[in-house]
């Protein structure tokens, strides 16, 4: 398995919105990596004869039908939200989204 | 190397000249079901703001989403008239990306398993000829919020200092559909991707499956373009224009593209791979963000929803119950009137077919019918400015079976 970079984790942060600083960088590469490291141990356990598996239920086509169901109320929707204007979510502005 | 995001083109003849174009187009379609792909919230346009949510389409903790049967019928219908295979077994993926449009974090899509793949549509260009538009996949996913970007100029983000979000949308069902690489359009490509885009929207209207309304955004188009040097083999570096929402922006995002990309070729200089915005008013595209790899969104299988195995049996009554493909119905239709190309044409365009049927049906001659609507109502709506198809209420309630069409002239349209 190859090494994270600094790069990497610069690169997951962006992705992530997250801002960090070059210290929480080096903290972050150096903790992250350590993890990763455990987590590979799961790549020795012996999987050759076996399928790869997302969902443990044998179930398929779990539907419902086209029929609209009550929402929210706008105020109750809106209830949670740290911020709202015109009865939408206020949302801070996306950095460097254009 | 020079700047490879700039506004500058070269004329289209010269770009054409050393240049192959390689188009592809990603279409999406907003189903008109009742309610969004994964809950039971209504999606009727144009409701209050968050009026049409709940927790599962906000995305709120402990929520769990479940299929819409009706969006997965479309999908598959959709496919099939698209000349797709279906998949016998396929399953939802999250999207992983964070951008307030989405309140989960993820867009709820497909991933390697879309449910229909491997197909075609042939288009029909203005000359009669036909180009066959391969389908590379049409696959389920659902549509984002829809965000107001407050201080910047006119609702852009630009300049913004925050966003206010309506998630009424967010969870309508939306099929995308990509087609393959097209290679060797040559200087057709921008009349090809109109072509398609309306030959698909012809499709889909026939199906009933979506309003296709691209003015507000029920239907809506993504354009792939890349150029290689005339005779090459190896694709160049694509753009993607988003968002491009009506038939003559494609056409013409797609020269403008052809263009701009030639003129940095020509300097010596490397395109960026990079999504592009439409400017419908100044007809040209602009630098968008940098374009993401998928690895960045980290798709993985949707946990909280079981995989899609659409019945053979199913698929096939399906596959039985299309309509009859929109350019076969011309022709026959077509055929049947004694209209001549032209006649035929101006028909088509001026949206008359539906309305013509009916009217014949109800015992007028194809003759008569044409010039009434296409004559009489057709000035009388231009003087109201209006759609000729705006009176479409008069045939069906005059049950009359009259010799002469101009009866139906003498009730109100309705608006
Ligand atoms: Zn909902």
């Amino acid at each position: 398995m190859s090494e994270l970079t600094r790069a990497d984790v610069a690169h997951l942060a962006g992705l992530a919105r997250i801002d960090l600083s070059d210290a929480e960088l080096d903290k972050m590469v150096g903790e992250l990596g350590i993890i990763l490291e455990s987590v590979a141990t799961v790549q020795n356990a012996p999987i050759a004869d076996v399928e790869p598996m997302s969902h443990p239920m044998p179930l398929v086509n779990v539907t419902r039908a086209d029929v609209v169901r009550a929402s929210l109320t706008p105020e109750q929707a809106l209830a949670g939200a740290p911020e709202q204007d015109q009865q939408r979510f206020s949302v801070p502005r996306i950095l460097d989204a254009e | 190397m020079t700047q490879a995001t700039t506004e500058a083109t070269v004329p289209y003849e010269e770009a054409l000249a050393a240049y192959d174009p390689v188009l592809g187009l990603e279409v999406h379609v907003e189903l008109n079901t009742a309610t969004k792909m994964f809950c039971g919230c209504a999606t009727t346009f144009g409701a209050q703001p968050n009026s049409q949510v709940c927790p599962v389409c906000l995305g709120l903790p402990g929520a769990l989403p479940v299929v819409n049967e009706k969006g997965v019928e479309s999908a598959i219908r959709i496919g099939l008239a698209l000349n797709c295979e279906i998949a016998p077994w396929c399953r939802f993926a999250r999207k992983n990306y964070f951008y307030p449009d989405m309140p989960k974090n993820f867009q709820t899509s497909q991933y390697d398993e879309p449910i229909a793949f491997d197909g075609h549509l042939d288009v029909e260009l203005d000359d009669g000829t036909t180009y066959r538009v391969l389908i590379e996949r049409a696959h389920m996913e659902e549509d984002t919020g829809k965000s107001t970007h407050v201080g910047g100029a006119t609702g852009r983000i630009h300049g913004a200092t925050h966003s206010l979000v309506d998630y009424n949308r967010a969870g309508i069902p939306l099929i995308e559909i990509v087609t393959k690489p097209m290679v060797g359009a040559g200087e057709r490509a921008p009349e090809i991707a109109r072509a398609y885009v309306a030959t698909l929207r012809d499709l889909l209207a026939a199906l009933g499956v979506s309003d296709v309304r691209m003015e507000q955004g029920s239907m809506r188009c993504d354009v792939n373009l890349s150029l290689m040097p005339t005779g090459a083999d190896r694709f160049g570096t694509r753009s993607e224009t988003k968002n491009v929402n009506s038939l003559r922006s494609v056409e013409r995002a797609v020269r403008f593209e052809i263009q701009r990309h030639a003129a940095i070729l020509a300097s010596g200089g490397s395109v960026t791979q990079e999504t592009r915005h439409w400017h419908e008013d100044t007809g040209i595209t602009t630098s968008g963000r940098e374009k993401s790899d998928a690895e960045d969104y980290r798709y993985f299988p949707e946990p909280d929803l079981v995989p899609i195995a659409p019945a053979a049996d199913w698929v096939e009554r399906l596959r039985e119950s299309l309509p009859e493909p929109p350019a076969a119905r011309r022709r026959r239709l077509q055929g049947e009137w004694g209209y001549a190309d032209l006649e035929m044409r101006d028909v088509v365009n001026a949206g008359l077919l539906d309305l013509i049927e009916e009217t014949v049906a109800a015992g007028a001659s194809p003759a008569g019918a044409r010039k009434w609507w296409s004559g009489e109502i057709a000035r009388r709506a231009n003087a109201d400015g209006r759609d000729v198809p705006a009176y479409a209420a008069a045939p069906r309630r005059d049950p009359r079976p009259c010799g002469g069409v101009g009866v139906v002239g003498h009730q109100r349209p309705t608006q």
